[in-house]
């Protein structure tokens, strides 16, 4: 872990910040920009309910340590979110400046602000209770919702203990997300606090089969599952079993942990959604000749964020739409071009390919991020807890599952929003928890 | 649309001073030398008030602190600078020059001197013959000066203010401008005094005792003099309204009228206009010119210019003086006039501003029950702030994903109409804060509502209600 705190210095510098910190002068000014609405809309927008005038009017008096507990209050992973969020959809999103014709207030870099204050001066996380509850609950997966649920639980007092099959913390936060937005020693350090309120993390353990999950069951009195998507979906066409396929999370992950530091040649991006483009961005930052984005559809049909697709025109990234992968060919060397298809857009929607319109084009990585797939092995195995379209159910406002001694948050129950979205059900589920043993107690 | 195609004329006659515009610069640091106002007058500034001359003093270091406001600098500003730290001679040798140069603007010598009858008969005599326009005497000095008997030590005390004032009007053959201070209570006692010894002008304010901040981390007050501070004469924007009043009232008072210099936070043509309408003959500008230099006054002329051919002024006598009479005392205000806020729907940004400022600082009649619920009705009957809050605050809101919520995700935001407040007309006590809190231009009016009541003041109530009427 320690070697991996010393990111190389040439890709820190290749992966600048997508939105740099604020100077502090600056800081001041937006921050008094902001009109402290009453029941504010960016408030209400935003998943964890971050109370988002009261930070921000802090920021514009000098109060900084109360802005930034005033985050974390709501969002014990504030200074992530900070980075990640889309905040275009969300509190930026609603902001009322929209209406006054004005620049919305920007939200996430005043968070950031306060959280990077918080972080500098050695910030601790407050406990909300002196009492030691006997209580012990289970958290599988160490990603935000996780994260989430076992501080909330954790700083009420009772007994939690993480498991991830990882090596690392943070799930995707730490493996997943892309440089530019939030380095993987920032993640980490966001753990830090949580490490710091005494949950134990036992990483490196994959709770797999019934076995263990009995297991779970008999040394745990409430088990969250916080498991987050499995693997991404395959291509299926021939060639892909080729060492130069390499699937987006993966190829992410490899980067960020320091084991892929440069790229070169010509690289094809299957698929339009938030994690191709991240690849995409990634892989012209790590200095790829070219990278083009391959989908079948048009423009009008991606699911990534329209900040995103723009972010990645301007890192150089090229789009080739209505045009899907057929092949992948290859030769001693490595991957040599991707046969492709062009495809058109029926009146009715569907899609349907145009005859003889194969061409090549020249590659030598393909990274395919055609969505990741929902965590069968283990959800199915989770005893009396119902699934739906391989999602977990569980009611929305405490997390509980079918199985009340189950709990659930994340992308394994949304089917993969933001890291926002993880932090607010895990926190949902901490408070629902702890009322759940609080009753049993007395 | 101008209605005059001809430039309209900003040349000023103030109490028998001549200059092309009615902006001059305060006594202060950017009328020190006679190098600073030559350049200043090239840069369209109308007069210049040379910096206080009289025994030469030694200045503290520093000497300057500023009120900060919504990341804008100084918009007060505070100083405890003495009078010019430069010998008579040498400040009276460049009047002169100064004069010889540009014979067409306006140049005042600002004097202060111990107060005895022949040291001022000395100094008049020097800067008359030095060629100054006019002579104003600075009663206003807060710091410094008036330990030693001078400054406002001679403002504070209507007296000596006639006295002195008198003593120079023995000598003087140009006109002589007497500059208030406002650390007093009324400044028309001292207007009067300086009336009644013969000034020919007044010029007011000067700086208002002041402190402007402590430092929180040494807990030194601001300015620092070598870990002590001391109390400065305030200036700048922040000091605008009080210096209104108080041009005001000397205007209004017919014991203490004369053509007046108004002086206070003035640093846009708007602010002069305003001074203008009350009733001043020419404005004075130290703290905007600090901050932004000599320049600023190409705006304030074609400003002033282009405001005066829009409203059918030629003239700067015009306008002057014209909103004197619309400034009354309380008592006879109109008590049956009525006015109700009124919110145009279609500007409302939903900030609910409006909202808070009615229910914690006002009379609670604005609400948030546009779409559901009881529409009018006593405040009882609707939501509270903090039971509106928390409904929100309950709610599950998760991001909206282009993948999994469709269309839904790519809508942009509108106010919905559930945001924007509503006011119950019939508890509006037609305060006017919302309409003051309202972050966007002309979205909540006030609108006249017909008591049809004939019109009636408190005077004339109260007077009623001697002779037995009910009131
Ligand atoms: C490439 C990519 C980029 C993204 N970019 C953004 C972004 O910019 N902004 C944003 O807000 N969101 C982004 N997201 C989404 C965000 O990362 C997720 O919504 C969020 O991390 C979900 O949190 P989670 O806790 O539910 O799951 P995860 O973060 O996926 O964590 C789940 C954890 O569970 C562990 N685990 C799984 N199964 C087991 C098991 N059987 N035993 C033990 N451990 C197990 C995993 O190792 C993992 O650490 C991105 C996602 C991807 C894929
Ligand atoms: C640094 C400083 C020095 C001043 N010195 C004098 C002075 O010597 N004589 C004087 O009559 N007024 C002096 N003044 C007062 C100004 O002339 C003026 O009355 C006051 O600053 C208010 O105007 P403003 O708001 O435009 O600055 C001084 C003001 C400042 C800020
Ligand atoms: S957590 Fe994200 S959505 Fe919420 S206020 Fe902060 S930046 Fe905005
Ligand atoms: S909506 Fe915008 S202006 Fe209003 S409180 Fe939120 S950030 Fe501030
Ligand atoms: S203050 Fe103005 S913009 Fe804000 S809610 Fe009220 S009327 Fe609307």
């Amino acid at each position: 872990m320690q070697e991996l705190l010393q990111q190389k210095p040439e890709i820190a510098e290749r992966f600048g910040d997508l939105h740099p910190p604020f100077a502090a002068q600056a800081a001041v000014v937006e921050s008094n920009r902001c009109l402290n609405c009453f029941d504010a809309p960016c408030t209400s927008a935003c998943p964890t309910h971050i109370d988002v005038p009261k930070f921000i009017k802090k920021i514009a008096s000098g109060n900084l340590h109360s802005a930034a507990l005033g985050i974390l209050d709501a969002n014990v992973l504030g200074a992530s979110c900070a980075r990640v969020c889309p905040v275009e959809v969300l509190c930026e999103g609603a902001c009322v400046m929209h209406g006054f014709n004005e620049q919305p207030i920007e939200i996430g870099r005043l968070q950031r602000f306060a959280m990077d204050h918080f972080h500098a001066q050695g910030g601790r996380l407050p406990r909300k209770s002196d009492e030691k509850r006997p209580e012990k609950i289970a958290c599988i997966g160490a990603g935000p919702a996780s994260l989430a649920a076992a501080a909330e639980l954790r700083q009420q007092g009772f007994q939690v203990t993480i498991f991830d099959k990882r090596s690392l913390p943070g799930g995707l936060n730490t493996y997943g997300i892309a440089e530019y937005k939030l380095p993987l020693t920032d993640s980490l350090r966001e753990i830090e606090l949580i490490k710091d309120l005494g949950v134990q993390f036992r990483l490196g353990v994959e709770i797999c089969g019934e076995n263990s999950l009995a297991e779970l069951e008999a040394e745990f009195d409430v088990i969250f599952i916080g498991a987050g998507l499995g693997a991404m979906h395959r291509l299926a066409i021939p060639g892909e079993s080729h060492s130069g396929v390499i699937d987006a999370l993966q190829f992410i992950e490899d980067y960020k942990t320091g084991k892929t530091t440069q790229i070169a040649g010509d690289v094809i991006v299957v698929g339009a959604g938030n994690t191709a483009i991240d690849a995409a961005n990634a892989a012209k930052r790590l200095g790829a000749r070219s990278v083009s984005i391959l989908y079948r559809r048009t423009r009008e049909h991606i699911s990534a964020f329209d900040f995103e697709y723009r972010q990645a025109l301007q890192e150089g990234v090229r789009f080739l739409w209505l045009t899907q992968l057929m092949a992948i060919h290859s030769s001693a060397i490595g991957i040599t071009s991707v046969e492709c298809l062009c495809t058109e857009i029926d009146s009715d929607g569907s899609l349907k390919p145009i005859d003889d319109s194969t061409f090549h084009l020249e590659c030598n990585l393909v990274i395919p991020a055609i969505g990741q797939s929902p965590l069968l092995e283990l959800l199915t195995q989770c005893r009396d807890v119902q699934l739906e379209q391989g999602r977990v159910v569980v009611d929305r406002a405490t997390g509980q599952t079918s199985n009340p001694k189950y709990f659930a948050g994340g992308d394994c129950v949304n089917g993969g929003r933001e890291v926002v979205d993880a932090v607010a059900d895990g926190k949902r589920a901490g408070i629902a928890i702890a009322r759940l043993l609080e009753v049993a107690y007395v | 649309m101008s209605k005059y195609s001809v430039k309209p004329n900003l040349s000023v006659n103030f109490a028998g001073i001549e200059s092309p515009n009615p902006f001059w610069l305060a006594s202060a640091p950017p009328t020190n030398t006679g190098e600073q106002i030559m350049r200043a007058f090239d840069a369209g500034w109308g007069g210049a008030v040379w910096k206080t001359m009289g025994a030469q003093v030694t200045n503290t270091s520093s000497r300057y602190s500023s009120i900060n406001w919504n990341g804008r600098r100084m918009m007060g500003f505070s100083n405890i600078e003495l009078i010019s730290d430069r010998p008579l001679e040498v400040n009276l040798r460049e009047l002169a020059e100064v004069k010889k140069r540009y014979p067409k603007q306006a140049l005042i010598a600002s004097l202060m001197i111990e107060s005895t009858r022949e040291a001022w008969h000395n100094v008049v005599q020097q800067a008359e013959d030095a060629g100054a326009d006019g002579l104003e005497l600075n009663f206003g000095c807060p710091h410094g000066m008036s330990e030693r008997g001078m400054g406002s030590a001679v403002g504070q005390v209507p007296e000596y203010a006639e006295m002195i004032t008198a003593w120079v009007k023995e000598k003087a053959r140009t006109p002589v401008i007497v500059k208030l201070t406002p650390n007093i209570t009324d400044i028309r006692e001292v207007a009067r005094a300086a009336k009644r010894g013969g000034a020919d002008a007044l010029a007011a304010i000067n700086t208002i005792n002041s402190i402007t901040s402590i430092d929180l981390d040494t807990l030194m007050p601001q300015p620092n003099v070598d870990g002590r501070s001391s109390h400065g004469g305030y200036s700048g924007p922040a000091v605008k309204p009080i210096a209104l009043n108080m041009v005001q009232q000397v205007m209004s008072d017919p014991e203490a009228m004369l053509p007046i210099s108004g002086i206070g936070g003035i640093a846009t043509w708007r602010d002069a206009a305003e001074f203008i309408l009350l009733g001043s003959g020419s404005v004075q500008v130290c703290t905007a010119v600090m901050q932004q230099g000599y320049r600023i006054v190409e705006d304030m002329i074609d400003g002033l210019e282009n405001w005066m051919c829009e409203k059918g002024f030629q003239s700067i006598e015009d306008f002057r003086g014209l909103s004197l009479p619309k400034v009354t005392e309380w008592k006879d205000l109109n008590l049956n006039y009525k006015v109700v806020a009124h919110i145009d729907e279609a500007k409302c940004i939903g900030c609910g501003l409006c909202y808070t400022a009615c229910w914690d600082g006002a009379h609670q009649c604005i609400h948030v029950d546009r779409v559901s619920g009881q529409i009018d009705g006593p405040i009882e009957l609707h939501a509270k702030p903090v039971e509106v809050e928390a409904a929100s605050r309950s709610s599950i809101t998760v991001t909206p994903i282009p993948k999994l919520d469709g269309e839904k995700a790519r809508q942009g935001y509108t106010t919905p109409l559930a945001r924007v407040p509503r006011v119950d007309e019939t508890e509006c006590v037609g305060c006017n804060l919302c309409s003051l809190v309202c972050p966007v231009d002309a979205c909540i009016t006030m609108v006249e509502v017909k008591t049809h009541l004939p019109a009636e003041t408190w005077e004339e109530r109260s007077a009623a209600c001697l002779t037995g009427e009910s009131c």
